[in-house]
């Protein structure tokens, strides 16, 4: 046996140094399907307690609406189950095909690839397009995928600071000399809420004959005047060379990704994207749901409208209260402790009074930045709002801290 | 020697420093103090190349070389010599 007991004693150390340190994560299951009702257990083996969820990517509510459930039915009736085969084999079906097109006229680009997740997307995207002649400079504050892409690729790889112009435009002209230049944002950052300056982002990388890459994850569907994402909100659309996106937040929540954009880098991704050519690509189940929410999205900005609405009564009701927030207008509305032990704590007492909030600290968000992260919902009605403010004022009364200032609630918890 | 070490410590706390309030000595672990990462040593790496007009192999360029800016600063007086 080569798993031996000196082997098993060094794992089980470090799992308790994750624990000592405080980050190790626990699953609370959910027993009901997902939406702004949930039924949860927690910790595991209590009596199941209904909770209103504030922490799901399920943006639009689409994740168990009555027409992508019927919709994908239909799909798993009609193309069955599973493809076992890789796309590129004979895992590709005409919906596979079609979701791509209507991706691609969603978003406003050239043409899409479909991948497993997003997290493979952006895997997959830099190594097939880029090599060790080009330079890649990305925001400091991307998501880990992206970081992992990165790692992956050969090109050299540069950062700027976060949504830092002035400091871009430095590694833009650092990097004169390189055949390709690709600079790489989220375009609404999945922590803080806030969203990449694709405008001016645009015009420096036009200036400097650079590509832009945005990873529109939190915000495909309901950023923007008919949702199509930041590149509709900065008034870039067309002007965006890659986008990558998942369908696992508000495209219906269920899994998948794709990479959009120049139709000669997309072909260049179905030629060399390993994730794409070496793993099945999205079961025929989801493919005809998301199929589905793009037909609902299309024909009405109704959700993504209520969507707005609701995050500007919860970020009102919030400040009205006497909470600090990130500043920014997306449904990611960030309630700032600071301190790791008082988010913890908060997150816990507003559970037991039904809000299932998650506290985030260091290393997730930088030290000192300890937060709530509250993400808001178009499944969200009014009364799940009110209930969820009550909640917030009556906990945020017993730590103290409404009315506070960042000092004043520093100096009583600590950083 | 000196002049060096204060390009250098200019460009590395305008580059990487994030809170105004940080400060820097040229003795400061930049790499093994989690201040510059490897990745960002790729900045430093060029803008030290561009700056001197020299051409620092891969191999010179370690995490050790770069770790402070008084270590910095015998890297770049050796190829200027």
């Amino acid at each position: 046996m080569s798993y031996s007991d000196a082997i098993r004693n060094i794992y089980q150390e470090q799992l308790k140094d994750i624990e000592t340190a405080g980050v190790f994560k626990q699953e609370r299951f959910i027993h009901s399907a997902q939406a702004a009702d949930i039924e949860v257990e927690y910790p595991t083996g209590a009596p199941l307690k209904k909770v209103i969820n504030m922490c799901a990517n399920n943006y639009l509510g689409l994740s168990s609406h009555p027409e992508v459930v019927k919709a994908a039915h239909e799909g798993l009736d009609s193309r069955g189950y599973g493809m076992s085969s890789v796309r590129f084999i004979c895992g590709t079906q005409d919906i596979h095909d079609q979701l791509e097109k209507k991706v691609t006229e969603f978003l406003g680009t050239e043409d899409t690839i479909l991948f497993p997740s997003c997290m493979d997307a952006n895997a997959g995207v830099f190594e097939a397009i880029l090599n060790k002649d080009d330079v890649m400079i990305s925001d400091r504050l991307v998501h880990a995928s992206i970081i992992d892409g990165i790692r992956l690729c050969s090109a050299m790889h540069d950062t700027f600071k976060h949504s830092n112009m002035a400091h871009l435009e430095k590694k833009l002209q650092l990097h004169a000399d390189k055949r390709f230049k690709v600079v790489i944002t989220d375009g609404v950052f999945s922590m803080d809420g806030d969203t990449a300056k694709l405008d001016e982002m645009v015009e420096l990388c036009a200036k400097y004959d650079a590509m832009v890459f945005v990873d529109d994850s939190h915000s495909s569907g309901f950023i923007g005047k008919t949702g199509r994402g930041t590149h509709e909100k900065c008034g870039v659309m067309g002007k965006i060379d890659i986008i990558t996106t998942t369908f696992g937040k508000a495209l219906g929540g269920a899994s998948g990704g794709c990479v959009s954009g120049r139709r000669e880098l997309v072909e260049m991704c179905r030629q060399k994207a390993r994730p794409y050519l070496f793993s099945n690509t999205i079961a025929p189940v989801v493919v005809s749901g998301v199929l589905k929410v793009l037909e609902i999205l299309s024909a009405s900005t109704e959700r993504r409208d209520k969507l707005e609405k609701n995050t500007e009564y919860w970020r009102k009701g919030l400040t009205e209260g006497g909470f600090i927030l990130k500043d920014g207008d997306t449904p990611i509305v960030p309630v700032m402790l600071f301190n790791a032990k008082l988010s913890q704590d908060i997150s816990r007492d507003l559970y037991d009074e039904g809000i299932y909030a998650i506290g985030f600290f260091f290393p997730v968000v930088p030290q000192g930045q300890a937060r709530i992260r509250t993400q808001i919902s178009a499944g969200h009605e009014i009364e799940h709002l009110d209930k969820a403010l009550a909640a917030f004022t009556k906990v945020g009364k017993k730590y103290d801290i409404l009315g506070k200032t960042k000092q004043e609630i520093i100096e009583k918890y600590g950083m | 020697m000196e002049e060096i070490k204060k390009v250098v410590l200019e460009y590395v706390t305008e580059e990487y420093l994030e809170d105004e309030d940080d400060e820097l000595t040229a003795e400061t672990p930049l790499i093994s103090g989690g201040i510059v990462d490897s990745f960002s040593m790729v900045s430093l790496k060029r803008f030290l190349e561009n700056k001197y007009n020299i051409s620092i192999p891969d191999e010179q360029a370690t995490p050790e070389a770069f770790d402070t800016v008084d270590k910095i600063a015998v890297l770049i007086q050796g190829f200027l010599k």
